[in-house]
């Protein structure tokens, strides 16, 4: 696929003798927002996990076939460096509690060992808050610590501690399933805005959200990949029979 | 009909009163005794408290006056050191313990710790003559500084290793999820978010080594003389209680209960400083 960014090659993931994830192949695309949807326990947070190696936190996870970046392994890469290029927001906002707003969104640079001067310091601190529209409300706050926002306006400073370290891709593991209307309303306006220059993968159980959202959707289903197309064509004409009954919200 | 059989309820009550009366007087009775020991010791202590305890050494028998400030110097000097060598080494396995849950060699340790936090102090000391003293071919504040690390590493352990299994998983994976190394991951988010337990472990550790007198006995050993080298035998403020308590000079006595009443003092200091870490550290997560 022309502007493939990530392309998994018969991935499957087990926990202990549990395959959860069974062969996966797909291609995704650069500078474009994928969704990943698919009933609860399919495997969605196990393959983006994958992505950016976090399993390797987990002793009985095992990880089998390929993942390439532009056609670098990514299991081949140092994981530091993979790390640095694939960003993660997580389900549940997670601000470093030591940390204030402002140290939370360069902790990136902080704990790679980067030294900025205070000037380019203010400055990806400005540009990353106002990125994920957080600047207005902190902007007199910045000492303050990470933990003392609110749960929206945390889990966008930690969307703001990801785009500050200008990834290639950004992994969202149902960024807004926390988060009341109006704070998932703004996350996805701002997801909206970042795709022209990110790559976003993006694991949702809202409908509505995927399809405001995203140009291509991938269904999964017990850890098979169902159906991957352009979000319209999966939204208004599914091929397969189970995407459409998830879909209609006939199960899931 | 009420739809429960109330019946009993009355009698019910009855217990759970003479319950709660029951742990209250035995909470009390604990408090009752605390109080007592620390009146008892002000009282004979607040006495002998002048300059002289502090800015004075030993004065031979019969010459009365002196001091403790050879054994003040000597404490510091061997408990300083001890909290040196147990605290980064304490700290570590901890890390470890908290990160290899599950593993062999992490069980094994845990075994280990527990063990080692029975061992009576005494023998601690025995081991640490055989091993140290004898071939270095004497007494000196580095060996007794050895045996009280030794006693110190479970607290600081077992509090670490706890305080970080507290912390959530998610943090680790946001810092590693950022290409943080493992070393900065420890050290920048792990460590600073987990400060206020590992530190009161440390003081915790340092309250437990500074009455400590058992296994000072043969590696610091003692010395009348104010000393400032680590390898020279020193006097300790609980070695210099021992000797002048159980000698039957009244003056040395009375130099005991200074020494024991400074000893105390120093554990509450310890005891408040945790208190003002435990709400100044406290992490919101
Ligand atoms: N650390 C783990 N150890 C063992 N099994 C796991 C682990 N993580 C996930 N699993 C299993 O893998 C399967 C897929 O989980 P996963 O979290 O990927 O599902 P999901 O599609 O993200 O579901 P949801 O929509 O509920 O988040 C589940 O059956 C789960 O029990
Ligand atoms: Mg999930």
């Amino acid at each position: 696929m022309e502007g493939t960014i990530l392309r998994t090659e018969n991935l499957q993931i087990s926990f202990g003798d549990n395959k959860v994830v069974k062969g996966i192949n797909m291609e995704i695309a650069e500078k474009k927002v994928t969704a990943f949807m698919g009933p609860s326990g399919c495997g969605k947070t196990t393959i983006l996990r994958a992505i950016n190696r976090l399993h390797e936190l987990t002793p009985e996870a095992k990880v089998e076939g390929k993942i390439f970046m532009h056609n670098e392994d990514v299991y081949e890469m140092e994981a530091m460096t993979l790390r640095r290029r694939v960003g993660m927001v997580f389900q549940r906002p997670n601000p470093f509690p030591t940390m204030s707003i402002a140290e939370n969104v360069i902790s990136g640079f902080i704990l790679n060992g980067i030294k900025l001067k205070t000037q380019e310091k203010n400055e990806i601190i400005e540009d990353a808050l106002k990125k994920v529209a957080l600047w207005d409300e902190v902007k007199d706050y910045l000492k303050k610590k990470g933990t003392s926002l609110s749960g929206g306006q945390q889990q966008r400073l930690c969307l703001a501690r990801a785009v500050a370290m200008k990834p290639e891709v950004i992994l969202l593991d149902e960024p807004t399933s926390a988060l009341d209307p109006l704070s998932t309303a703004k996350i996805e306006d701002l997801l909206y805005e970042l795709k022209g220059n990110y790559t976003l993968v993006i694991v949702t159980h809202n409908m509505q959200q995927a399809a405001r959202i995203s140009d291509m959707t991938a269904f999964f289903y017990l850890g098979d990949l169902l159906e991957y197309d352009d979000t319209k064509k999966v939204f208004t004409n599914p091929k397969n029979e189970k995407t459409q009954n998830y879909i209609t919200g006939r199960f899931g | 009909m009420t739809p429960f059989d109330i019946r009993g309820t009355k009698r019910r009550q009855i217990k759970d009163r003479i319950f709660s009366g029951f742990v209250w007087a035995l909470t009390f009775s604990c408090l009752i005794v605390v109080f007592i020991i620390l009146f008892y010791l002000f009282e004979k202590g607040i006495g002998s408290i002048n300059w002289a305890l502090f800015t004075k050494g030993p004065k031979p028998v019969g010459e009365f006056g002196g001091g403790i400030a050879n054994a003040i110097v000597g404490s510091l000097i061997v408990v300083v050191v001890a909290a040196i060598i147990a605290i980064p080494l304490g700290i570590s396995v901890g890390i470890y313990q908290a990160d290899n849950r599950g593993k062999r060699i992490a069980e094994r340790i845990a075994v280990a710790v527990d063990v080692l936090q029975g061992i009576p102090s005494i023998v601690i000391g025995i081991v640490i003559y055989v091993w140290i003293v004898k071939p270095f071919g004497g007494f000196s504040a580095i060996s007794g500084s050895i045996a009280l690390a030794i006693m110190m590493l479970p607290p600081v352990i077992k509090s670490t290793e706890e305080t970080l299994l507290l912390i959530p998983h998610t943090l680790k994976e946001a810092a590693l999820g950022l290409g943080a190394s493992y070393y900065h991951t420890v050290r920048k988010i792990l460590i600073p978010t987990g400060m206020g337990g590992i530190l009161g472990g440390c003081i915790i550790g340092v309250a437990r080594i500074a009455g400590e007198v058992a296994p000072l006995l043969f590696t610091a050993f003692g010395n009348p003389a104010m000393v400032f080298s680590i390898f020279k035998p020193v006097d300790t403020i609980p070695k210099v209680i021992f000797a002048y308590a159980s000698s039957p000079y009244e003056d040395w006595q009375r130099i005991a209960w200074g020494g024991s009443l400074i000893l105390v003092v120093f554990i509450i200091i310890l005891n408040t400083i945790i208190k003002l870490f435990e709400n100044k550290w406290k992490v919101q997560f």
